[in-house]
C-alpha cells in the first residue's frame, strides 16, 4: 500500500487500536492533520498542547491503555514538555506525537524550529526523531511498546514535515523485538521465597502499594494478600485506590501529607513491603527515613528503583501482579493480631478530623469530599489538581477502585486536574468525573473549560476557592514567619459567570449547609457543571 | 574514590552519546572518562566508561544506564582482569640541547616521537591512564604545549567477550 508518512502514522495509530488522540495542529504537523480527516481516529482539539498532554495522561489511568497526544514543532511541542515530565514521574503510557521542520533544515534555527527529542530527554523513556518515511511503521510499533510494557512511560516521536509528505509502501509490522529493552515480569522464585519467609517471621508487618500496582492491574493481588496474612496496608498518593478506602484493613495514605496511623505503621512495623512504590521523598521522607531499621521487601518491575532510594533486604524484580500471585500461592500468616489491634487503637485515637453539615462559616473540603465520594458513586473518577485540594481529596475521598484517582503526584503539576478529566471521561463515558482544584491550580488550564463544552462532556468542575494559594501559603506560614509573599488571588474572576460563558451551569455555595443539595442539582444530569465552594483561607491542611 | 570500568554495548545511533552523557549530568554522577567507538558489529557501538564513586554510584549508574533503550549490555569490567588502555599525544618545547633528554624519558615510556619541529616534539604515548600521567609528570619540565587524551578504552583478559548475543560471558 502506497502511502505518505501522515496517512502511515494515522494508519499505524489505527493498527495500534487508538480510539482518540488528543492534540493542537500547527504548520509542521498539517500532513498528519490533512490525512487525519480521512480516518475514523478521533481527534480531540484541546486549547492549549498541555492540555492535550494531560488529557492524554488522564485518559491513560482510567483505561490502562496508552494516550496519544499530538502537536506541533517549536512552540506546540515545548508546551507539551510539561505534560510529558508529569507522565513520566507518574509512569503513565504514552505517545506524544510532534510535527518537525523539514529534515534539510534541522539546525539552521528556522521558524518554529525546536529541538524536542533533545528538549525531553530527561523525561521520556525514549524518543525517536524520525527521518525516514519508511522507519515510521516499526518506530511506532516500537514507541507504543515501549510506552505500555515493563515501567510504562511516555515516548516522543518527532517527524520532519518532509517525512510526513514522503510516499512509500507502507505495511505495518506484527511484531516487535528490540535487543535493549526486555522487561523482567516474573519475579525470581528464590526471591519470592525469601520474602514469604519474611511474611510468616514478621510481627508488624505493613504494605506499602504505590502506583506501580494500579499500573500493574494487581489491585485484587494486593487485596488478597493483605487478607490471608492480615497484613496492614498504606498507599503513597499514586497509589490511592489499590485498595478499597474504606477496607479494614487501609490505613490510609503514607507521607508528609498522609495519616497518622499510616505513618505510625511504617515508623513501627517489623517488615515493610513496597509494592511499585519508589519511596519518594513526600512518603518516606528524604532517603527513606521514616522506614529506617525497618525489614524491607521491595517488589517493582524497574529494577533501578530498588536500593535507589532506600536499603532493601529482599528484592524482588517483576511485574507486580505476576509476583503477588506467586508470593500468594507460598506464603503463610505470621502472627499479626497484636499488630493489627494496635493499629486498630491508633487510627480510632488518631481520626481524620472533619466538621459536618451544621459548620456555617465556610465550606469545609473535608466534608465536601466526604459527602462527594457518598453522592459520586463508586465507579466516579476524581481528578485533581496539586495543593491542598489534592490532599483533602487524596485523604477525605473514599476511592473504591483502582484507576478512579487522578493526580499528578511525582511532578506536582498544577494545571493537570482539568484536561486530565477531559481524557478520563473520554475514556470511561459511563462514569461521573469530578475534578476539585483550587482557585490558582484551576486557572492555569481553564481555557479547558472550552474543550470540555465542545465535546459535550459531563465533567463536574468543583473550585475549592480560597482567594489564596493555600498549600504555598501554609508553607510560609510555618516556615518562613507568616511572611506571606505572592500568595493572594484578589482578582479572581466570578467562576460561575466564568463557566457560564462557556456555556456551563453551575453555582457558588458558602457553607457546609448547602453542601448536598448543591451537590444534589450537580449529579442531576450528565451536563458540564461548575461548583465553586468558597473555603477559610486559615484552613490547614491536615 | 574509586575508578570504575563499564564496557557499555550501545545501538550505533545519533543521539545515543546524548543520552548516555545527558543522563550523567541529570543523575550527578561524575564521568572521569568517556570513549565510544565502533565495534566489530557496525550496528554496534562501544562505550568505555570511567566512573568516579562508590559501589552505590556504580550500582546507580549501571543500572540507570540499562534502563536506556538504546543500551544493549553493560559490564562492570574488574581491573586485574581486563586490560586497559588510553592514548595521548603530548606537543612539548624542545631545543637542541633539551631534544635528547625528552626522546630518552620517550624511550623509557616506550611512547614514539610522531613530529619534529624546531622547536617543538610530539610525542605519541600509549598505556594505562597512570603511565601516561608519569610521563605527562616527566615532561613537565620542558613546558607542555599541548596535550590531547582519548580516554581510556579497556577489553577482558582470557577467553571472555562481551557480545550483543552471548547469554552469559564466560
Amino acid at each position: 500500500m502506497r502511502l505518505t508518512g501522515a496517512q502511515a502514522v494515522v494508519k499505524s495509530l489505527e493498527k495500534e487500536n487508538v480510539e482518540v488522540i488528543f492534540g493542537y495542529p500547527g504548520a509542521a504537523i498539517c500532513p498528519f492533520y490533512n490525512a487525519l480527516l480521512d480516518s475514523k481516529l478521533r481527534h480531540v482539539l484541546t486549547r492549549h498542547e498541555q492540555g492535550a498532554a494531560h488529557a492524554a495522561n488522564g485518559y491513560a489511568r482510567v483505561t490502562g491503555r496508552t494516550g496519544v497526544c499530538v502537536s506541533t514543532s517549536g512552540p506546540g511541542a515545548t508546551n507539551l514538555i510539561t505534560g510529558i515530565a508529569t507522565a513520566y514521574m507518574d509512569s503513565i503510557p504514552m505517545v506524544a506525537i510532534t510535527g518537525q521542520v523539514s529534515t534539510e533544515l534541522i539546525g539552521r534555527d528556522v521558524f518554529q524550529e525546536a529541538d524536542i527529542t533533545g528538549a525531553t530527554a530527561p523525561f521520556c523513556k525514549h524518543s525517536y526523531l524520525v527521518k525516514n518515511a519508511r522507519d515510521l511503521p516499526i518506530r511506532i510499533k516500537e514507541a507504543f511498546h515501549i510506552a505500555g510494557t515493563g515501567r510504562p512511560g511516555p515516548v516522543l516521536i518527532d517527524i520532519p514535515i518532509d517525512v510526513q509528505t514522503r510516499e512509500f509502501n507502507f505495511e505495518y509490522p506484527e511484531n516487535v523485538d528490540i535487543r535493549g529493552y526486555k522487561p523482567t515480569y516474573k519475579g525470581h522464585p528464590l526471591q519470592i521465597k525469601k520474602a514469604a519467609e519474611a511474611v510468616k517471621k514478621a510481627r508488624a508487618p505493613v504494605i506499602c502499594a504505590g502506583g506501580g500496582v494500579i499500573n500493574a492491574r494487581a489491585s485484587e493481588e494486593l487485596t488478597l494478600l493483605a487478607e490471608k496474612c492480615g497484613i496492614p496496608v498504606i498507599t503513597t498518593l499514586m497509589g490511592i485506590g489499590a485498595i478499597p478506602s474504606d477496607h479494614e484493613l487501609f490505613m490510609g495514605m503514607v507521607g508528609t501529607h498522609g495519616t497518622y496511623p499510616a505513618n505510625y505503621a511504617v515508623k513501627n512495623s517489623d517488615l515493610l513491603i513496597l509494592l511499585g512504590a519508589r519511596v519518594g521523598d513526600r512518603a518516606m521522607g528524604p532517603s527513606g527515613k521514616t522506614a529506617e531499621g525497618t525489614f524491607i521487601i521491595h517488589i517493582d518491575i524497574d529494577p533501578a528503583e530498588i536500593g535507589k532510594n532506600i536499603g532493601v533486604a529482599v528484592p524482588i524484580v517483576g511485574d507486580v501482579k505476576a509476583v503477588l500471585a506467586d508470593l500468594y500461592e507460598t506464603v503463610e500468616k505470621g502472627d499479626t493480631a497484636e499488630w493489627n489491634e494496635t493499629l486498630r487503637r491508633v487510627r480510632q485515637e488518631h481520626p481524620l478530623k472533619y466538621r459536618d453539615e451544621t459548620y456555617c462559616e465556610y465550606v469545609k473540603p473535608q466534608y465536601l469530599m466526604r459527602k462527594l465520594s457518598e453522592m459520586a458513586g463508586g465507579d466516579a473518577v476524581i481528578t485533581t489538581e496539586v495543593g491542598q485540594n489534592q490532599i483533602w481529596a487524596a485523604n477525605h475521598f473514599t476511592v473504591r477502585k483502582p484507576g478512579t484517582f487522578v493526580t499528578s503526584g511525582g511532578m506536582g503539576t498544577m494545571g493537570y486536574g482539568l484536561p486530565a478529566a477531559v481524557g478520563a471521561k473520554i475514556g470511561k463515558p459511563e462514569s461521573r468525573v469530578i475534578t476539585i482544584s483550587g482557585d490558582g491550580s484551576f486557572q492555569m488550564s481553564m481555557q479547558e473549560l472550552g474543550t470540555i463544552k465542545q465535546n459535550n462532556l459531563g465533567i463536574k468542575v468543583v473550585i475549592l476557592n480560597n482567594h489564596r494559594l493555600g498549600m504555598v501559603r501554609e508553607l510560609q506560614k510555618v516556615n518562613y514567619c507568616g511572611r506571606y509573599s505572592q500568595v493572594c488571588l484578589d482578582y479572581n474572576p466570578d467562576f460561575v459567570k466564568l463557566a457560564a460563558a462557556y456555556g456551563f451551569k453551575g453555582e457558588r455555595i458558602q457553607n457546609n449547609s448547602e453542601v448536598g443539595e448543591a451537590l444534589g442539582r450537580m449529579f442531576e444530569d450528565d451536563e458540564p457543571y461548575l461548583l465553586e465552594c468558597m473555603v477559610d483561607p486559615e484552613e490547614p491542611t491536615l | 574514590m574509586a575508578k570504575h570500568i563499564l564496557s557499555v554495548l550501545v545501538e550505533n545511533h545519533a543521539g545515543v552519546l546524548s543520552r548516555v552523557a545527558g543522563l550523567f549530568s541529570r543523575r550527578g554522577f561524575n564521568i572521569d572518562s568517556l570513549a565510544v567507538g565502533i565495534t566489530e558489529n557496525p550496528d554496534v557501538s562501544r562505550m568505555t566508561i570511567v566512573v568516579d564513586g562508590d559501589d552505590y554510584i556504580v550500582e546507580q549508574v549501571s543500572k540507570q544506564l540499562n534502563k536506556l533503550i538504546d543500551v544493549i549490555k553493560l559490564k562492570q569490567l574488574d581491573k586485574s582482569d581486563s586490560v586497559s588502555r588510553e592514548l595521548a599525544l603530548i606537543k612539548v618545547s624542545a631545543n637542541a640541547t633539551t631534544r635528547p633528554e625528552i626522546i630518552q624519558i620517550v624511550e623509557i615510556f616506550r611512547a614514539k616521537i610522531v613530529d619534529v619541529s624546531k622547536s617543538t616534539l610530539t610525542i605519541e604515548a600509549s598505556g594505562s591512564n597512570e603511565k601516561v600521567d608519569a610521563l605527562e609528570d616527566m615532561l613537565r619540565q620542558f613546558s607542555i604545549k599541548e596535550i590531547v587524551r582519548t580516554g581510556t578504552i579497556a577489553i577482558e583478559r582470557g577467553n571472555k567477550f562481551i557480545k550483543v548475543n552471548n547469554k552469559e560471558e564466560e
